[in-house]
């Protein structure tokens, strides 16, 4: 088997599931218990400076 | 905020330092000051070298060049390389505090926003330019006597005109916003000002390069990636240094969560860089030439083409935007984004899911059926993650959707994200092999990118623009309220024409395509379409000519901005009032007829 079929194979296998299991895991992180006041916490982040941080 | 002398880490450890040696300068001023004066000598001296040996090179390569092209390219080099030499050595003063060209920030307590600045003004610039160059080439697709040979033919300018609203005014306006929004979310100061100042710079060298190129005949062939390999390798440089500076300010922040707007910055940052050095992989024929060739050939090359385009397009054109949209959408709406778990889930779905969905480039083409299958399914998929994203921007002004009415450039913002929400949608219907295989080479394509990019990224970037205006150079307002609401009017009857026309277009031209007679043989020739379609390259061009018409709009308004000026004009809403119908009824004696 070439290099390339070796390559082939395992994208379309292992490589796939742990991928899809990767990116699973990365959209359930923000809904992990007790993340829902550091979300809330983060989007307002961005309105801690009252004048645009001058 | 800060308490000096309690020290939570090692920045804050540096920062004090640094207080601390202001103060002991201030102290020992006449010494502190010599040396100062002999550093700023010595450094004047050592840049002047510097830029002595760049211009000695490039009139080397001037003068050995392999090709025209190539020597006017060293030209353009070696002429801003004796620019900036003169002007090191003139700076070259010890008496003077040598106010730097490339001004260094005040003090740790204020934000670097020179580069911001200079940012945005490139943005309005280059935007004029690349849209008037858009103008220019629907014109000639309309009256083909426009072609002026050889130097603006349509094959010429149409890269200039796609470099440069893509990569000169929407990378411009990437750079200034990420860079105000990084300082802003993570309440730090800009890391390595120098290297952020040669990021923008450097920039603004390699869009002259690119485009003076393109009219000189210097072309890689690869679509949104035309520049040859030396422009290339200078991209290659400064966006490393932008990474740096970037992910350095990431790094020194004092806000412990990385607000997600950077990730999609960082995303767009990381991303872009990957595909430029794999797609530009080319083997120059002569190192003083402008010549190259591209390391990989036919479907191999075609599938990395659209690999690069596809995401350059979603990396690019998407998230990079979309971080704008994150910041300033909230900041302008004044209320935090909707879904704060809804971006997280948006983001790692694009980052998932985009870059898959290339080969949808190449439908019925040699590339391997499984692989146009494969971008297909990805494309479709990703209509998801965009609406979620669509979705996520609008309803952040829930409860504040009055908005829309009182403040033109909320409403700005909001028509960007309709579009956005169009075209994605758009996008993976076209697509889909049997849908594409009517729409594929034809205008409906064009109309598809165009209510993308006029619509999404430059409706939100003029948004941003007008956001940040007012603030980067601290004035009450935008000098005139009205006229954004101008612009936005103009800009969005300028996208229906050109979306409507090449709809039209588009349909037709695939109809007229695909149509047999009774013996078999194609009804039409490819000129019958050309000449079918000429209406609506006509009413394309008009909608060009609004689109162009509200950005000069709005460059004089941010003009007389910049100038201080103040329009006075109606506020754009007000309860009416009438003093003269303000009155009580007073009982008056009935009128006597005359006899």
């Amino acid at each position: 088997m070439s290099f390339y079929d070796t390559l082939r194979h395992f994208a379309d296998s292992y490589g796939l599931v742990v991928m899809l299991l990767i990116f699973l895991a990365l959209c359930a992180w923000p809904f992990r218990p007790g993340s829902k006041n550091r979300n809330r916490a983060a989007a307002r982040s961005i309105f801690k400076d009252g004048i645009d941080g001058e | 905020m800060r308490e000096r002398g309690i020290c939570r880490s090692r920045h804050e450890y540096l920062f004090n330092l640094t207080w601390i040696n202001e103060a002991r300068g201030a102290r020992s001023y006449p010494l502190a000051k010599r040396t100062e004066n002999l550093v700023q000598a010595e450094s004047a001296l050592a840049r002047t070298g510097l830029w002595f040996i760049i211009t000695i090179l490039a009139v080397m390569a001037v003068a050995t060049a392999a090709d025209r092209a190539f020597a006017a390219q060293a030209t353009i080099v070696a002429v801003i390389a004796f620019a900036l030499m003169w002007m090191s050595a003139v700076r070259f003063d010890p008496v003077t505090s040598g106010r730097s060209f490339f001004k260094m920030p005040e003090g740790p307590s204020r934000y670097d926003d020179d580069v911001v600045r200079w940012g945005v003004v490139a943005t309005m610039f280059w935007g004029v330019v690349g849209l008037l160059a858009g103008l220019f080439i629907a014109m000639q697709l309309a009256f083909p006597q426009l072609n002026f040979e050889p130097y603006l033919n349509f094959g010429r300018v149409r890269p200039l005109h796609t470099s440069a609203v893509i990569f000169a005014f929407g990378g411009n306006a990437l750079l200034a916003t990420s860079f105000h929004v990084v300082q802003r979310t993570c309440r730090t100061q800009l890391a390595f000002p120098s290297l952020a100042r040669f990021v923008f710079w450097g920039y603004q060298l390699f869009i002259v390069l690119a485009a003076s190129g393109y009219l000189l005949g210097i072309t890689q062939s690869k679509e949104y990636a035309e520049p040859e390999w030396y422009v290339d390798l200078w991209l290659t440089i400064v966006w490393v240094a932008y990474a740096i500076v970037f992910i350095g300010t990431i790094i020194r922040r004092h806000e412990p969560h990385i607000y997600v707007a950077n990730w999609f910055y960082l995303a767009f940052i990381v991303t872009i860089a990957m595909l430029h050095i794999v797609n530009n992989l080319a083997v120059p024929v002569s190192l003083v030439g402008s010549q190259s060739y591209v390391l990989f050939s036919g479907v191999q090359d075609a599938l990395v083409q659209w690999w690069y385009g596809h995401n350059a397009v979603g990396f690019f054109l998407t998230a990079g935007f979309l971080a704008m949209m994150y910041y300033y959408v909230p900041k302008q709406a004044e209320r935090p984004v909707y879904s704060y778990r809804l971006s997280i889930i948006h983001f790692w779905s694009l980052i998932f899911l985009y870059i898959w969905a290339g080969p949808h480039h190449l439908h019925y083409t040699a590339l391997p059926d499984w692989a146009q299958t494969l971008g297909m399914v990805f494309s479709v998929m990703l209509w998801m993650p965009s609406w979620g994203g669509m979705i996520n921007g609008l309803m952040t002004l829930n409860g504040a959707w009055d908005k829309v009415r009182t403040d033109p450039i909320i409403r700005m913002m909001v028509m960007a994200l309709a579009f956005y929400g169009m075209s994605t949608f758009e996008g993976p219907m076209l697509s889909i092999k049997s849908v594409n295989s009517l729409s594929h080479y034809t205008d409906w394509t064009i109309g598809h990118v165009h209510s993308g990019a006029l619509g999404w990224n430059g409706l939100i970037t003029f948004a941003c623009v007008y956001y940040l205006v007012p603030r980067l150079w601290k004035r009450e307002r935008m000098y005139s309220l009205r006229m954004i609401n101008w612009h936005f009017w103009l800009a969005t009857l300028g996208i229906v024409f050109y979306a409507a026309s090449m709809w039209v277009a588009g349909i037709t031209q695939g109809l007229m395509w695909r149509e047999y007679g009774a013996d078999g043989y194609l009804v039409n020739s490819f000129a019958d379409t050309v000449a079918a379609l000429h209406p609506m390259f006509i009413m394309r061009a008009f909608g060009g000519l609004l689109y162009l018409g509200g950005a000069l709009v709005m460059s004089y308004n941010v003009w007389m901005t910049l100038a201080g000026k103040l329009r006075e004009e109606k506020p754009l809403t007000d309860a009416s009032y009438d003093p003269e119908a303000d009155r009580p009824i007073v009982d008056r004696p009935a009128a006597v007829p005359a006899e």
